[in-house]
């Protein structure tokens, strides 16, 4: 997995914490705890990819460490061919970071303010600031909030600007943990929206932890899941039923109330559900609905019917548990 | 815009690219930066900046009030008296004002580390030191510093020195070294603080507490203590050694003249050690998080 020209690289990488737990007034216990337990993926410049995980799976461990703020216990990893934890402030010129949680925005001052210390600090070249600004500020419709203190900005308002803080300086990579955490349906869509754009017309390479699925569904082809500190899953959001076991569901309406639908030929199949003419049919997600639906059209008084996608959240809450009883 | 040397890369390289100058000139860039931000920060709310800039001033102005009503029932106070007292009050006072104006918000480092927004410092391109140093500036300790300058004026006026052009020199020096003393003490204690996250009372009670004791002449304290801020935490080279330089009179524990003429020597090996300890916390907090 190490050969090949990947943005962003990892292979082998680990993070071991030593976590010290009192056991007396002066006595205490030494634990490992292996957050990042041997990652090895390869993102390719350009590429869109959601990273997710339950709380504590090692996903905030390791952004830190593709920023340069953690340095790994083991492992490679290279960022745009930079080693991270040893050259942090010359990586810190070619990417950009949002922690949805954390504002870096001056709470007292315009938001036209924060703008200015990024243009300085960075030393943006004054036209490219001026072009990068105007830009994010007219896609993530931040014009009428330039002069406004950030205090006085809904939540919503500060992550635009926040994500916009972070743009200014040409990254080339764009890591963004949690980023539409706490916000309403009208800002996730916008944000959304802003960072689609940004991919596909900047080709900014984007990386992002979330908790909302529904990110993952409308910006990433590809998602990795992590747990425990491990690798569970690298690949299109599509292939992630074939690996969680999922269901699709097949809703049947029939002419009048019957006894639950049962196929002889089927046995994979399910009847869970019945509510007068109304009947709902699990089957394997990989398996096609066609021959089931001919089926059941040959055998009952068939008068509609619909099948349901299965739940993105349920297929990881699923992998999580099996992992989780091995 | 960058100078891109293959031309074949040229198209991968951002413009603002990195240029490799020196941490120092950096940082003392990135500080003046973010200082005129908290600046403006504090612009925000006038009236709160006068408020607070002249509560400073009559805060550490009543310290000195306590001291002249001391001397309203003695005459000398470890055989020193009033005017000599000013002296090291002022000294003192000015030295800690001008460290504290500098470096004095350090000890929200702590609270850095455990609520986690040492990390949007660390994505930075800016050393973390400067941007550490610059946090919540403000321009209000300017107070504590126009104390002490007045105290030390004071002390100067009435006093009747027998000046030689190196004693001239001995003040500017003293108050330049002695604020880098109390300011290598605030960077270590914040290094410290990667360690231990509740220590800003530990590194308080070094700086606010040395600052309270070098107020008074090395004379009222026990030997042992006079040692341990000469050797261990060098405080007594912030205002003792030089004043009593200036003043002509002995040195505590039978030091040799010459040693009021350390104070820049010990601020460098100060800043040495502070620098180091800085970075063995940064490494730490860069292995374990918090």
């Amino acid at each position: 997995m190490a050969t090949g020209t990947g943005f962003i690289e990892l292979d082998g990488v680990e993070k071991v914490f030593e976590v010290r737990r009192r056991t007396g007034f002066l006595r205490s216990e030494r634990r490992e705890v292996r957050a990042v337990d041997g990652i090895g993926f390869r993102v390719e410049r350009g590429e869109m990819v959601g990273y997710i995980g339950p709380n504590g799976a090692g996903k905030s461990t390791t952004i830190k460490m593709l920023t340069g703020i953690l340095t790994p216990s083991g492992g490679r990893l290279r960022v745009a061919g930079i080693d991270p934890s040893r050259e942090r402030t010359r990586l810190a010129h070619r990417i950009g970071v949002v922690f949805g949680q954390r504002t870096t925005l001056w709470w007292d001052l315009p938001l036209r303010d924060s703008y200015r210390l990024v243009h300085r600090m960075y030393r943006v070249p004054d036209a490219r600031f001026r072009e990068n600004l105007e830009r994010c500020v007219e896609l993530l419709d931040l014009g009428a909030l330039l002069d406004v203190p950030v205090r006085q900005l809904s939540l919503g308002q500060r992550m635009r600007g926040d994500i916009a803080a972070a743009l200014l300086h040409d990254p080339e990579v764009l890591y963004l943990d949690e980023p539409t955490i706490g916000l309403d349906v009208v800002s996730k869509a916008k944000v959304r929206g802003f960072l689609r754009d940004l991919n596909a017309e900047r080709g900014t390479t984007v990386l992002l932890t979330t908790h909302d699925l529904t990110d993952i569904e409308q910006l990433c082809r590809r998602v990795m899941v992590i747990d425990h500190g491990r690798l569970m899953y690298d690949g299109a959001l599509a292939g992630l039923h074939e690996v969680g076991e999922s269901e699709r569901t097949l809703v049947v309406d029939l002419e009048r109330e019957l006894p639950p639908i049962r196929l002889e030929s089927e046995p994979s199949v399910r009847t869970v559900k019945v509510e007068g003419p109304r009947q709902w049919l699990a089957f394997p997600a990989s398996g096609s609905a066609a021959p089931l639906v001919a089926r059941i059209a040959a055998e009952y008084p068939l008068v509609d019917l619909s099948v349901r996608e299965p739940d993105i959240e349920a297929v990881i809450a699923k992998m999580y548990a099996s992992a989780e009883a091995r | 815009m960058a100078e891109v040397t293959e031309v074949s890369r040229a198209v991968e390289v951002p413009d603002a690219v990195f240029v490799e100058r020196s941490r120092l000139v950096e940082g003392v860039r990135a500080y003046g930066l973010i200082v005129a931000m908290w600046l403006r920060s504090t612009m925000a709310y006038r009236a709160s900046f006068a408020m607070t800039a002249f509560g400073n001033f009559a805060a550490t102005g009543f310290d000195f009030v306590a001291i002249l009503l001391m001397f309203a029932h003695v005459d000398e106070l470890g055989g020193y008296t009033l005017p000599e007292i000013a002296l090291l009050y002022g000294a003192s006072g000015t030295a800690f004002g001008l460290a504290d104006l500098v470096l004095g918000s350090m000890d929200r480092l702590g609270r850095r580390v455990r609520d986690g927004t040492l990390d949007t410092l660390l994505v930075r391109p800016v050393p973390v030191l400067a941007q550490v140093a610059a946090d919540r500036f403000a321009l209000r300790r300017l107070g504590r510093i126009t104390q002490g300058l007045l105290v030390l004026g004071y002390g100067l006026a009435v006093l009747d020195i027998a000046w030689t052009p190196l004693k001239v020199v001995m003040i500017p020096l003293m108050l330049l070294s002695g604020a880098a003393i109390f300011g290598a003490v605030f960077v270590g204690g914040a290094a410290f603080q990667f360690f231990a996250q509740d220590a800003a009372e530990v590194q308080n009670s070094f700086t606010y507490g040395g600052n309270t004791l070098l107020q008074y002449p090395p004379t009222v304290f026990a030997k042992d203590l006079v040692r341990g801020v000469t050797f261990v935490v060098p405080l007594a080279f912030v205002n003792w050694l030089p004043t009593l330089y200036v003043l002509g009179r002995e040195y505590p524990l039978g030091l040799p003249e010459w040693v009021a003429f350390l104070p820049p020597v010990v601020a460098g090996v100060c800043w040495g050690l502070a620098g180091a300890a800085w970075r063995a916390g940064l490494r730490s907090y860069r292995s374990t998080g918090n």
